[in-house]
């Protein structure tokens, strides 16, 4: 009964969309203020339905109701009830209800936090919004139905893939989706410009601060991601190149691009065509990236349904919004009036330079990632591009960046001097190279990419504490900085600390593949690590084989690690669990191969020092707490109160 | 100078650095193209001596040995017409077993050893990667099996 409920809701929620999609465009086209009134509450109604229907999945889960198919495909009774809420988002089916109940969700958002905005903007831009909801909700309800039921139930499920169950990876989808579809939310804003003919600093002061969040949502999930792969696919590796993970990084890059040229459009007015094609880029982006993982066309860990119709139905979708956006972008945007202007040294062209870079790097990787498809396509055979493809081409691209990023955030407005940034920058650039020159021969080994990458990452460093230094004369007054400039800064720290520990540990790891009896020793890193054998022991939905490992670092001081193998009983899926000690400055990570003999006494162990890892980590957490201190920037609540007054003396009036 | 003397710099110091960078794109990329032949293709030849490929099948039953050093394994991928005897020295993904889906990039050595340098692990026991698919598909087209198909 309640799956059916589930169904019913979303088949209302459909419905709610498509007039919140409709009405209100049509009512701004026309000025019939009835029609785009109904936008905020069609809004509210589709979340609402949406968040029932999610609520009926939920309960089919928690209920072990195996009749319910997606159900019976992801869980188990004995699945932890914890899991068994996050498998709600484990499949193809159960993901997409879940994208859009987040969709709904930032519709309802923006829906809520509008008031300041004209009327016929916010109805544009829910119209949008709506539009797009319809197109997942049908998806949805005509090809991807979670609730589809098998009479009778097998009595058993088969389990929730064993990679879904850490806690990492279930957080990972929700904050990627907060990320993606709150592209959607910068997408809407700029088709409903469009639309209107008119694109002010207005526009670009609201698409901000939404854009900024998102992007700071998909770092972490992009982030969490990685530190999964880390950690459970006991490779030690934590960036593959994978299309998929590729698919989440193109629109974080384009996205990174759109939050800086906002910040020109908002500012000065200029870029703002540019700026708005970069937000239906974006938004295209994630759709790409939804495609690529659902349609079966890739080989890859992360590849969900293999279904070449959904495919084919989410390619037509994506046909119609990237198609249909960039067609209104060629017949609009030529209207739209240039903005200031500015010498070709100034924060404006640097920040240009810095979109230049991004989106250099997004068509590399663009097409590591879709030529083997276009291949494929047609007929030429199944090729695939390898990870030193990307690392060879990705890594000069942004070195230009690392570098401008230190002298963008210094420049001035409309126009500065080289000579006097010079002036400024030259101890921190003789700091820099020197630290890139000095800082590696304290190391293990003298690696030219350690110079480089060290040396971008103090010199970042050293112009966020220039800026500082310029701005306040005490510490007292560090307090009364704008959170915009803290946010700024702190995200460019971030991405200083990100490099620091991604050249460290790439050029310092270490990895040994040994074979270890019980009482083997082995040395690496200044550890001497001891294998002691290994137990079983029984999971709750799987049985494990749990090894010992004793390390001893000089100077005495002892822990154990304790890596697994597991064996899930439902499947019969094996999973490795990594052993990991992790400190500021290293990781030290040994994970099980395989048994060598068959008393288990004799196993192939992997053993990892990893320099610095968690800076990476560390990096990318500055990173999204920047962003989102630069988001709720007290100026944009300022502006909301005065516009909020403003529209309300007006309507008063009118 | 004058600005328009800038300008025209300027310009040409960016198409620059897009033809080098196009240059580098390129460059990387045709030597990182990694290409895929099933154990047939590897058959009749169709596999480069000198560069890493892709080859992928189904590991044949009963050919798994592991060597005496330990992290040494000798397997066979099969597509059910040809056989292409392999070597991998590392730790095999989880989900690596005889009779499963495989997809391994590497060389041929002349030989005809395949000296496998990554072993591609699936994420669960169902899941066929699309190339070892294809493979079987192919030689169940051509008609040869060495085993009856059931």
């Amino acid at each position: 009964m309640i799956p059916e409920i589930g169904t019913f809701a979303l088949i209302v929620a459909l419905l709610l969309a498509l007039i919140q999609g409709v009405l209100p465009l049509a009512g701004a086209q026309r000025g019939r203020v009835a029609w785009m009134a109904v936008a905020r509450p069609a809004a509210w109604g589709q979340f609402s339905f949406t968040l029932i229907a999610y609520g009926c999945l939920v309960q089919a889960f928690l209920s072990n109701d195996f009749t319910v198919i997606n159900v019976a495909s992801n869980s188990y009774s004995e699945l932890p009830a914890f899991y068994r809420v996050t498998a709600t988002w484990g499949s193809h089916e159960g993901s997409l209800l879940f994208w859009s109940l987040i969709l709904a969700g930032w519709t309802v958002a923006v829906a809520a936090f509008s008031r300041a905005l004209p009327l016929e903007m916010v109805s544009r831009v829910l119209g949008v919004l709506g539009l797009i909801s319809v197109g997942f909700l049908s998806l949805l309800l005509l090809t991807s139905s979670p609730f589809l039921r098998q009479f009778p139930g097998p009595a058993e499920g088969s389990d929730l893939n064993p990679l879904l169950q850490d806690w990492g990876m279930i957080i990972h989808p929700p904050m990627l989706y907060m990320g993606y579809v709150g592209f959607a939310v910068a997408f809407a804003f700029a088709v409903a410009a469009l639309l209107s003919g008119r694109l002010d600093a207005a526009w670009a002061r609201w698409s901000r601060p939404w854009t900024t969040v998102a992007w700071a949502f998909l770092t972490f999930g992009i982030a969490l991601g990685s530190w999964w792969a880390y950690r459970e696919l006991g490779w030690g590796g934590w960036w593959f190149w994978d299309p998929v993970e590729n698919a989440s990084f193109m629109p974080w890059l384009a996205g990174t691009a759109l939050m800086h040229s906002l910040a020109v459009a908002e500012k000065r007015g200029a870029f703002k065509a540019w700026t708005v094609l970069l937000a239906l880029l974006t938004f295209s982006l994630s759709l790409l990236g939804t495609f690529l993982v659902r349609s079966g066309v890739l080989s890859s860990v992360h590849a969900f349904a293999v279904d070449p119709e959904r495919g084919a139905y989410i390619l037509g979708f994506m046909v119609v919004v990237v198609g249909g956006s960039l067609a209104l972008f060629a017949w609009r945007a030529p209207r739209m009036i240039a903005g200031g202007s500015f010498t070709w040294f100034s924060r404006e062209s640097l920040l240009l330079a810095n979109n230049v870079v991004l989106m250099a790097s997004v068509a590399a990787v663009l097409l590591g990632t879709l030529y083997p498809l276009f291949i494929d396509a047609l007929g030429l055979g199944k090729l695939s591009v390898g990870p030193p493809y990307f690392n060879a081409v990705f890594v000069p691209l942004i070195t230009p960046a690392l570098f401008l990023m230190g002298v963008g955030a210094l420049a001035r407005w409309k126009g500065d001097s080289l000579p006097d940034m010079a002036v400024r920058l030259r101890w921190a650039l003789g700091v820099a190279v020197a630290t890139g020159l000095l800082l590696p021969l304290t190391l293990d080994g003298y690696e030219p990419w350690a110079v480089l990458g060290l040396g971008a990452a103090t010199w970042i460093a050293l112009t966020v504490l220039i800026a500082f230094r310029e701005r306040v004369k005490s510490l007292r007054q560090l307090a009364s900085l704008p959170r915009a400039f803290w946010g700024m800064h702190l995200a460019h720290l971030g991405m200083a600390v990100g490099v620091a520990g991604i050249t460290l540990v790439v050029n310092y790891e270490k990895e040994l593949d040994v074979r270890m009896n019980v009482g083997d020793q082995v040395q690496m890193a200044g550890y001497t690590l001891t294998f002691m054998g290994v137990e079983q022991y029984q999971g709750p939905n799987f049985s494990g084989t749990r090894g010992s490992v004793v390390v001893k670092e000089d100077g005495d001081q002892q822990f154990v690690l304790r890596p697994e193998k597991r064996i899930y009983d439902a499947s019969g899926s094996v999973m490795t669990e990594a052993a990991v000690r992790p400190s500021a400055f290293s990781d030290l990570y040994v994970s099980l191969g395989e048994p060598l003999n068959n008393e288990l006494t004799t196993w192939a162990v992997r053993l990892y020092h990893k320099p610095f890892i968690n800076w990476l980590w560390l990096g990318a957490l500055l990173m999204v707490a920047g962003g989102l201190l630069a988001a709720f920037d007290r100026r944009y609540r300022l502006a909301t109160r005065e516009r909020a007054a403003a529209a309300a003396t007006a309507a008063q009036g009118a | 100078m004058k600005p328009r003397h800038a300008r025209l710099a300027l310009i040409a110091l960016a198409l620059a650095a897009l033809a080098g960078a196009t240059a580098l794109v390129l460059n990387a990329f045709q030597s990182n193209l990694v290409f895929f032949f099933s154990p047939s293709d590897v058959h009749q030849g169709k596999a480069p001596a000198d560069r890493v490929f892709r080859i992928g099948g189904l590991v044949q039953e009963g050919s798994v040995q592991r060597q005496p050093d330990g992290l040494t394994t000798r397997f066979v991928v099969t597509d059910t017409a040809r056989v292409i005897p392999a070597v991998y020295t590392g730790i095999l993904p989880d989900l690596f077993a005889e009779g499963k889906g495989v997809v391994a990039d590497g060389r041929l050595g002349s030989d005809g050893l395949f000296r496998a340098e990554r072993v591609l692990a699936k994420h669960d026991e169902n899941y066929m990667p699309p190339e070892a698919a294809h493979a079987l598909e192919k030689a169940k087209e051509a008609g040869k099996t060495l085993k009856p198909s059931y």
